[in-house]
């Protein structure tokens, strides 16, 4: 629909403009990726993509202000930077109000920043289809460092853990007792974790919590530190802990576990006979174990 | 079919955003993806949203009065960017003697405070059969047409 030139350009033409910097052509790149064209998929899959950080926590943490911070640091410091802030469709409407960019002001129109807000659509969790895709889109418009800032999340919710070489996992003051940070999760697999809002009371205790369940654990080495993206207190810090992060042997197995299962999962539910097979349960003309095999067959 | 993708946005110094909410909201649950900008954006920052998120829709909210400047230069900003096919609507407190220059200026639709939300997917329907149909819509044609 958009895009007098862009939207009659063939794939290839598209990433290469979005190669030499055109911002426009690696925004419909990533809108026909989204869209599951698959040229534009293949068109991308082949280069190897840069470092990513997936900045995830629950709801009101303050991780669009923390990736907005984050953003504006890495690209001051010289790298190019791309950003997409995830953000959950309505399964009925299938419509979505993104409303991260409310809360970017400073990366917003930085030459050196690419923000593109993207919903999770017909995904069947928080992580929406082809992402991986829209990550090496990034990597080929020349970007060093990509962030991407998760929909909020509970405990369990470890999509990103597969779809990222890294995760921040934000967290904020007055989040509940020990008990919470003693709970099986996404904690377990977190890289680096931060209290933000490290302005209001409560914070530091919140990091000696986190600190504390974590320490009889495998993650006893994971760095648990207070900031505030508000005031910009300890994002320095936060900074030379996010470049310096090394993998963890025991985390690798899950994100391949995790990485390959969404991957089946994308292929799947991407496959047209996943819909028809939905409209067959629906009518009731088939059992769900028929209704699987319907999609495994096609 | 794939939702349109719609940036709302708050140019300049005007702290209300009832009005921009509420039609964000109608969008949504009409099946769209928006946008939403925040308060207290400059034309150029709104432009380089809309070419990044790839937008085909820009609604405009202003209620400070200063939608004379505004609009328009938005407009010449997205026409001077090649952002031609974006189709502009706006809202919020805009008299009737202030229209005329604005849809002279490439905006399509002008919503008041009252309209109902239905409204809107009218609005949309018609750019869509007017693409469908090749007649110009987009910011950066003018031949007059406008939603009344």
């Amino acid at each position: 629909m958009v895009g007098i030139g862009a939207e009659f350009m063939a794939e290839s033409e598209l990433v290469s403009q979005a190669s030499q910097g055109s911002r426009r052509a690696l925004a419909r790149l990533l809108t026909m990726i989204q869209q599951g064209d698959q040229e534009s998929i293949d068109s991308v899959l082949s280069i190897s993509p840069v470092q990513s950080i997936g900045i995830t926590g629950p709801p009101g943490v303050g991780k669009s202000c923390l990736t907005d911070c984050l953003a504006k640091i890495f690209a001051d410091r010289g790298e190019r930077v791309g950003v997409l802030c995830i953000d959950p469709s309505s399964p009925i409407s299938g419509g979505s109000l993104l409303g991260d960019r409310m809360r970017m002001e400073q990366s917003g129109v930085h030459d050196r920043i690419y923000i593109r807000s993207v919903a999770t659509r017909t995904s069947h969790s928080s992580i929406p289809l082809r992402l991986k895709a829209m990550i090496s889109a990034l990597s080929i418009a020349g970007m060093d460092r990509v962030l991407i800032e998760t929909v909020g999340v509970g405990q369990t919710e470890i999509g990103i853990v597969s779809m990222t070489d890294s995760v921040l996992l934000v967290d904020g003051p007055d989040r509940g007792d020990i008990v919470q940070a003693e709970k099986a999760g996404l904690l377990e697999l977190a890289d680096v974790v931060v209290v933000n809002k490290g302005d209001l009371p409560g914070s530091e205790q919140a990091a000696a919590n986190i600190r504390s369940g974590l320490a009889l654990g495998p993650a006893s080495s994971v760095p648990v530190m207070v900031v505030s993206a508000l005031n910009r207190t300890g994002i320095d810090e936060l900074v030379e802990a996010l470049v310096s992060i090394q993998s963890r042997p025991s985390v690798e197995i899950v994100k391949w576990r995790h990485r390959l299962s969404s991957a089946i999962m994308d292929e799947l539910v991407s496959r047209s006979s996943f819909e028809s097979a939905v409209k067959d349960l629906v009518e009731g003309r088939v059992s769900i174990e028929q209704a699987i095999q319907n999609i495994i067959q096609q | 079919m794939d939702p349109l993708r719609i940036v709302v946005a708050k140019p300049g110094l005007d702290g209300h955003d009832r009005g921009a909410k509420v039609v964000a909201r109608a969008l949504r649950d009409a099946g769209h993806e928006v946008i939403y900008t925040g308060l207290r954006r400059t034309p150029e920052e709104i432009i380089r949203i809309v070419e990044d998120e790839d937008a085909s829709i820009l609604g405009l909210s202003s209620l400070s009065g200063a939608h004379g400047f505004l609009f328009p230069r938005v407009c010449e900003l997205l026409k001077e960017n090649g952002l031609d096919d974006v189709v502009v609507f706006g809202g919020g407190i805009i008299p009737q003697a202030d229209r005329p220059a604005l849809f002279d200026s490439g905006v399509r639709a002008i919503f008041g405070p009252g309209t109902p939300t239905e409204e809107f997917t009218l609005f949309l329907n018609e750019v869509k059969s007017r693409r469908m149909s090749n007649k110009p819509v987009g910011v950066g044609f003018s031949d007059g047409w406008h939603w009344s």
